[in-house]
């Protein structure tokens, strides 16, 4: 590179970071920034950005190592992110990868010789209703099928802008809407509702109406709320959880494209009874090609006098919401990893307590909320508690929605009362000849037809709304649990020991068990391995067993019938392979049985 | 009846383990009245002569030998006790797994290493009589069963002992919280 182009780059890049105001915790937003603008980020600009935000070269890289979608190396000027969940195999994802690496002419994990287009693989994308699908610089391409692959490489080795490449964008597909997808009030008469009474009484009307949160935990909304108001604090904040991350879950996404409007009420509604002044929608990079829709909507809301100073007109309540991007990360979406992730740093979970309730985002107090718990919270403060408690069962009251996909007529998105059972839910997607349903994706549970007459309620089995069919002609170790057990280890942040080697050897195990030399002493271990995941920091690691667990308690039959008999010991060790490196460097013949 | 027979060994260990073995200083005595020693490094007898009753290896598997050995003691002996960080993950040899091949190992030992002194010809000493090194170093419960694992590097004298005597007497063992917790 000449010197004009390194320095006007070097501008470039100055000038993002003025943008930022060279604000340390903005790095994600800087390093997303150059990322996006030159695709890759350099040393130069790593050097740049640690100087201008009084940092170091160390915690600069620390952060961008961490996530997937920033890069030390050059990732193609069309950068293709394919999907590798295991829906998006079962739907033939194969064929696909194949495709793009012969059309575009490098391997996975590379980028074409002309520095043109990068190939890489990524976890789940939130598509699972409309596999397979890829993200092409933020623009997602959904229902990819050989043909529309060909065409999409053509177009990039032919230069055409990324918004007129041709293939299938996002649909919603929502089947089944219910009281949070439908539409009755515009945000302002909720607000207006909301900010006529007071704070105590706004979170007395959630804890009527017995919310609990959507995310997974399952937690009292009323009291994480409380908790938060009662921490003397200068400042607090109002996060809304939109990492959704869960293999399988693409519920959040529709909220978010379907009903904004709601959700940043909910956020509202939040600030004020926790009296917040700010509020940060915490988004999956993976939904960035929502990004303008977004701030369209943020736009008007403040044009309307609903954020801002003395927002929704009310003295004293200054609230507004910003977005703040995550870097493809899963842990991410584990609360205390995300504001460590929205204050620039690494997504590790933090040691607790304390509790983000009492240190949160920049050791203020802060409430961490998912999508669908805020809207549900701004359907409450319409409708009012009564209504609400008059949904679901007395100890799961609401609606739930559930992301439903796999070997099913129609997955999408399905809005039911809790209480529902899986078996009712099979009928209304049209899932016939099923082998098995995973419960909250990988890291719930999978289960057989003996529990499908199980009710979806967080007193029987709880949700956090994946869904998905496993039919019977699926192998089920081979294509499902063998793919979350990967997904677990390309995820976890590799703070636990457990976490980080354990994933691994469940995987040699299972694996062992699939190519056919399994003793029933491995399946033996592995349960009893369950004990050490459970001292694992955060929920990651505490169910990246899950998978296997829970297939070896509910399909047991399976790994036996795969399983050596008669035999309590194989080992899979082959000494003439392994000595074969070391007798041709010694110029060695190795002996009878490599020895 | 006669006493249990014993038989020990190092694989790619430091001999740590049995610096903890003889770390049970006076308790030797008292072991020799409760066992026997056969093949161990502690009497200097070099091979198995007789099947024996339990089989203590310390050290994973980095060479050819290591695994011909490991193999004799598993067919000698009724239980096989791997004894060590070594023994049960690897250890510290294993640290070239994954970071180094057999080849670059190899170079920078007889070869490219400041300390490498007359070796002007570039020999990697290749003689017939020298085990081969393996592509990886090994724990032991990948190439045999494993019947017991005593943690520990090295596992303390004290825990070797509670293991041999209950292993002698049948009795059921109590394992405390710090055999367990290493950091
Ligand atoms: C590994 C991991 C990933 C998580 N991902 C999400 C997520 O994507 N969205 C979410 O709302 N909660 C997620 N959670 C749960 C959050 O930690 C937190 O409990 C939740 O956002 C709280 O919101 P709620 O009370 O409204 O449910 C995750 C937890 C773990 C351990
Ligand atoms: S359990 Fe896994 S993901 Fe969670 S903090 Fe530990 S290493 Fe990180």
């Amino acid at each position: 590179m000449d010197t004009k182009t390194i320095k006007s780059e070097s501008a470039a890049i100055t000038a993002i970071i003025a943008g930022h105001n060279n604000n340390s915790t903005d790095l994600m937003d800087i390093l997303i920034d150059v990322q996006e603008r030159f695709r890759f980020i350099s040393e130069e600009a790593v050097g740049i950005i640690a100087k201008a935000i009084s940092s170091s070269i160390s915690e600069v890289e620390q952060t961008l190592s961490f996530y997937h979608f920033l890069s030390r190396t050059p990732t193609g000027k069309y950068t293709v992110y394919l999907n590798n969940s295991a829906v998006a195999e079962m739907m033939g994802r194969d064929e696909i990868a194949q495709t793009f690496e012969e059309e575009a002419e490098c391997e996975f994990g590379t980028v074409s010789e002309d520095g043109n287009i990068g190939l890489f693989h990524t976890s789940c994308i939130g598509m699972n209703d409309q596999e397979p699908s890829a993200i092409i610089n933020q623009r997602v391409f959904t229902s990819l099928s050989r043909k529309g692959v060909i065409e999409l490489v053509h177009a990039m080795k032919n230069g055409v802008e990324i918004d007129d490449l041709p293939g299938t964008g996002v649909r919603s597909n929502i089947i089944r809407p219910g009281p949070i997808l439908t539409m009755e009030a515009q945000p302002a008469e909720i607000l207006k509702k909301t900010v006529s009474r007071k704070p105590e009484d706004v979170i007395a009307e959630v804890r009527a109406a017995n919310l609990r949160g959507r995310g997974g935990a399952g937690f009292l909304t009323a009291m994480k709320w409380q908790l938060c108001r009662a921490v003397k604090a200068e400042r607090r904040y109002i996060f809304c959880n939109a990492d959704e991350g869960e293999p399988g879950t693409f519920k959040d996404r529709v909220i978010l494209t379907e009903r904004p409007e709601l959700l940043f009420a909910g956020m509202v509604i939040a600030g004020y009874a926790i009296g917040a002044a700010e509020g940060i929608l915490y988004l999956r990079y993976e939904y960035k090609y929502m990004a303008e829709h977004l701030e369209d909507v943020l736009r008007q809301m403040r044009e309307d006098g609903l954020l801002g100073k003395s927002a929704v007109a009310k003295q004293d309540f200054d609230f507004d919401i910003r977005i703040q991007f995550g870097g493809g990360s899963y842990v991410c979406g584990e609360e205390s990893a995300l504001l460590e992730s929205a204050e620039g740093k690494r997504g590790e979970p933090r040691d607790r307590p304390p509790f983000p309730v009492e240190k949160g985002y920049l050791q203020q107090p802060t409430v961490v909320n998912n999508v669908e718990t805020l809207c549900a919270v701004a359907k409450i403060m319409l409708k009012g508690s009564n209504w609400y408690r008059a949904l679901g069962t007395v100890e799961s009251t609401g609606t739930k929605l559930l992301s439903i996909s796999g070997d099913c007529e129609r997955p999408g998105v399905y809005e039911v009362e809790w209480g529902f059972n899986v078996n009712d839910i099979l009928r209304m997607v049209g899932a016939e000849d099923v082998q098995a349903v995973q419960v909250s994706g990988p890291s719930g549970t999978c289960i057989a037809s003996s529990e499908f007459n199980r009710r979806l309620a967080y007193e029987d089995l709880s949700t956090g709304g994946s869904m998905i069919v496993i039919g019977n002609q699926r192998d089920l170790l081979k294509d499902i649990v063998l793919n979350f057990t990967d997904f677990f280890i390309s995820e976890s942040c590799g703070s636990c020991v457990p976490c980080r080697a354990m994933t691994i050897q469940y995987k040699k195990k299972l694996e062992k068990i699939l190519r056919g030399n399994g003793v029933a002493a491995d399946i033996d271990q592995m349960l009893s391995w369950e004990k050490v995941m459970l001292v694992n920091r955060c929920g990651l690691g505490q169910t990246a067993a899950n998978p296997i667990l829970s297939t070896i308690r509910n399909f047991r039959e399976l790994y036996n019938s795969r399983l050596r008999k008669h035999t309590d010991f194989v080992s899979e060790f082959d000494l003439s392979a392994a000595v074969r490196e070391s007798c041709k460097i010694t110029n060695r013949i190795p002996g009878p049985g490599g020895g | 009846m006669n006493k249990p027979l014993i038989a020990t060994t190092s694989l790619a260990g430091c001999f740590g383990c049995h610096m903890s073995i003889m770390d049970l200083d006076d308790r030797i005595l008292q072991l020799i009245e409760l066992i026997e020693f056969n093949k161990s490094p502690i009497n200097d007898i070099k091979t198995l002569s007789k099947e024996c009753d339990i089989g203590i290896i310390e050290g994973g598997c980095a060479n050819s030998d290591n695994i011909r050995l490991l193999k004799e003691f598993r067919k000698n002996c009724r239980v096989l006790i791997a004894v060590g960080e070594c023994a049960i993950m690897g250890g510290l040899p294993a640290m070239r797994n994954n970071s180094a091949s057999i080849s670059e190992c190899l170079q920078e030992a007889y070869i490219d290493c400041v300390s490498v002194q007359a070796n002007d010809e570039g020999l990697i000493p290749n003689d017939e009589e020298l085990p081969m090194l393996l592509d990886q170093v090994y724990p032991c419960h990948e190439i045999v069963k494993i019947d017991y694992f005593i943690p520990g590097c090295a596992p303390r004298a004290d825990l070797i002992w509670d293991v041999l005597t209950a292993l002698i007497s049948g009795k059921k063992m109590e394992l405390s919280y710090e055999c367990f917790k290493f950091d």
